[in-house]
């Protein structure tokens, strides 16, 4: 585990530069961290990091895809136009959070 | 007296009636299994009936048969569970009152969650291999195939036995060179994950397989639909892979029962603790087996590994105290290579699968993470293992916590905590 400096905010990450304190974060090194991916942060894009925020907060887990279509109601189609290719993964990046289980 | 009911006679059921029948008073509890039928099926036969090597005696027995006199078995569709009354309704009006209820009902494959999946090509040249009736008739259809696109595909996980695909494709491979047609079929596998398998020694290692056996491998690809009339894969993201044959994983989801009681996430698994299995939500209540939402791999060797931690916890919970033991993940599965051959992998919740040897340190006589004659002679006999040792509950001299001992650890590994 090592710390990095992103917008001048120092923080922890692992070896694929996800944060690995979820408390460290906050909506504008959001926007750094998007930056870094190539995103540019839409009110729809917010909500989709909000809801990861508050369901890894209740949940101790970062949602699925499904999850965040069936729970979060945003479909998995547009998960995939604001996210492009991966999306499970670049929301969990940009939202601070562990990516999520896939095949374990 | 109190009452014990275990909703699913497979293998959690089973192992968890037969080890807690024995453990528990017969003067002061009495064990209740439901299941909808008396046929338990041995799951992992399932890979190789599409190639002839098991027929479907070999893997069906009575569930009865393997229950301890003493446990009774009721038959029956579950309609739901009400946990603030202790009781399980069955459709046929019969109700079943608990003071401890242990939720194995498992995942199911569902065909129907993917639009065009079951239309006028299911079966014709759409397939499973999850089902024994899927399986035999793709054994039907692999059989009249000599040529075109053959493509393996995962539709989502978490999905049972997440090797399992994995195996038929090795197994489907070596079958086509001894048929002397590989040259005339394009193998491709479609998985939503972004390689051959998520943890990183053993995606590299079982990717690098799928490279030398010519098979194309299609990652992040994420199904919205199938084209039955064009016969391709449609992705999320508008990615389209065409298939002459397809033999699809379709989504895994637990029992509609599960959602009906409102006990389950958005795919009808249970939460539980990952260390206990108790659910979230009441404290009278278990998930074991593929029917809990951990995060560990759907597999015999996980629910095995998870029973043994479970019955002594349970007898404490029962007597009012505090629950010592803790569940690690471990999962410990074959993986069938072709031509005779086989690898195992080793792992839970925070080491993923590594080289080196079990059960014995250094000795083995199994190969972790290697292709070797032994590991596939393990697989084969496992399944007398299976019907003989495991589910009647007799020990197996395994332990349930898993071990680093022997293991090749990389330099650079962390144990991947969030992986």
């Amino acid at each position: 585990m090592t710390t990095t400096t992103i917008d001048g905010h120092i923080v922890h990450v692992n070896e694929e530069g996800f944060l690995t304190d979820p408390s460290e974060w906050d909506e504008q090194l959001a926007k750094s961290l998007a930056g870094q991916i190539g995103l540019d942060l839409t009110e729809e894009h917010w909500k989709a990091i909000r809801f990861l925020r508050d369901d890894y907060a209740a949940q101790g887990e970062t949602a699925t895809l499904r999850r965040i279509s069936t729970v979060g109601g945003i479909p998995t189609k547009q998960l995939f136009v604001l996210f492009p290719q991966k999306p499970a993964k670049k929301l969990a990046y940009v939202a601070g959070l562990p990516k999520p289980h896939g095949c374990v | 007296m109190r009452k014990l009911l275990v909703l699913g006679g497979g293998t959690a059921g089973t192992m968890i009636a037969n080890k807690l029948h024995k453990r528990l008073s017969r003067d002061q509890w009495t064990i209740t299994v439901v299941d909808r039928d008396d046929h338990h099926h041995y799951q992992p036969g399932y890979l190789f009936v599409p190639f002839g090597s098991y027929t479907p005696a070999e893997i069906v027995r009575s569930r009865h048969h393997f229950l301890a006199d003493g446990v009774e078995l009721v038959l029956g569709e579950i309609d739901r569970v009400q946990p603030d009354e202790r009781v399980v309704r069955l459709e046929d009006g019969r109700s079943l009152a608990y003071d401890y209820l242990v939720i194995a009902t498992g995942v199911t494959p569902r065909p129907d969650q993917t639009p065009g999946m079951l239309g006028a090509e299911w079966r014709r040249s759409i397939f499973d291999f999850y089902t024994l009736d899927g399986a035999e008739a793709l054994g039907q259809a692999l059989s009249g195939f000599d040529h075109g696109r053959l493509v393996v595909h995962i539709a989502e996980m978490p999905i049972k036995c997440p090797v399992a695909p994995l195996e038929f494709t090795f197994l489907v491979e070596a079958w086509l060179r001894e048929r002397g047609i590989r040259d005339r079929v394009e193998l491709t596998y479609v998985t939503p994950l972004d390689g051959a398998f998520t943890r990183p020694v053993a995606s590299e290692h079982l990717g690098g397989m799928l490279t030398e056996r010519k098979v194309d491998v299609v990652t992040d690809f994420l199904v919205e639909s199938i084209d039955p009339e064009r016969k391709v894969l449609v992705s999320y993201d508008e990615r389209e892979v065409p298939f002459d044959l397809l033999v699809t994983v379709p989504l895994n989801m637990g029992a509609d029962f599960v959602a009906r009681s409102r006990l389950g996430d958005e795919l009808n698994c249970v939460p539980v603790d990952k260390h206990t299995l108790l659910s979230t939500a009441y404290d009278n209540i278990f998930a074991i087996g593929d029917a809990s939402n951990i995060p560990a791999s759907k597999a015999g060797s996980v629910a095995h590994f998870a029973v043994e931690v479970f019955v002594d916890n349970f007898l404490e919970h029962a007597a009012g105290l505090p629950m010592t033991g803790s569940f690690d993940g471990h999962a410990n599965c074959f993986v069938e290579s072709g031509d005779g051959k086989a690898l195992l992998i080793d792992f839970n919740y925070d080491t993923e699968p590594l080289p080196g040897k079990y059960p014995l340190p250094y000795v083995g006589p199994l190969t972790l993470l290697g292709e070797t004659r032994a590991n596939h002679l393990g697989k084969l006999a496992f399944r007398h293992v299976y019907w003989n040792v495991l589910l009647p509950g007799h020990p197996v001299p395994l332990p349930a916590r898993m071990s680093l001992a022997g293991k090749e650890v990389p330099a650079d590994a962390e144990t991947d905590k969030e992986a």
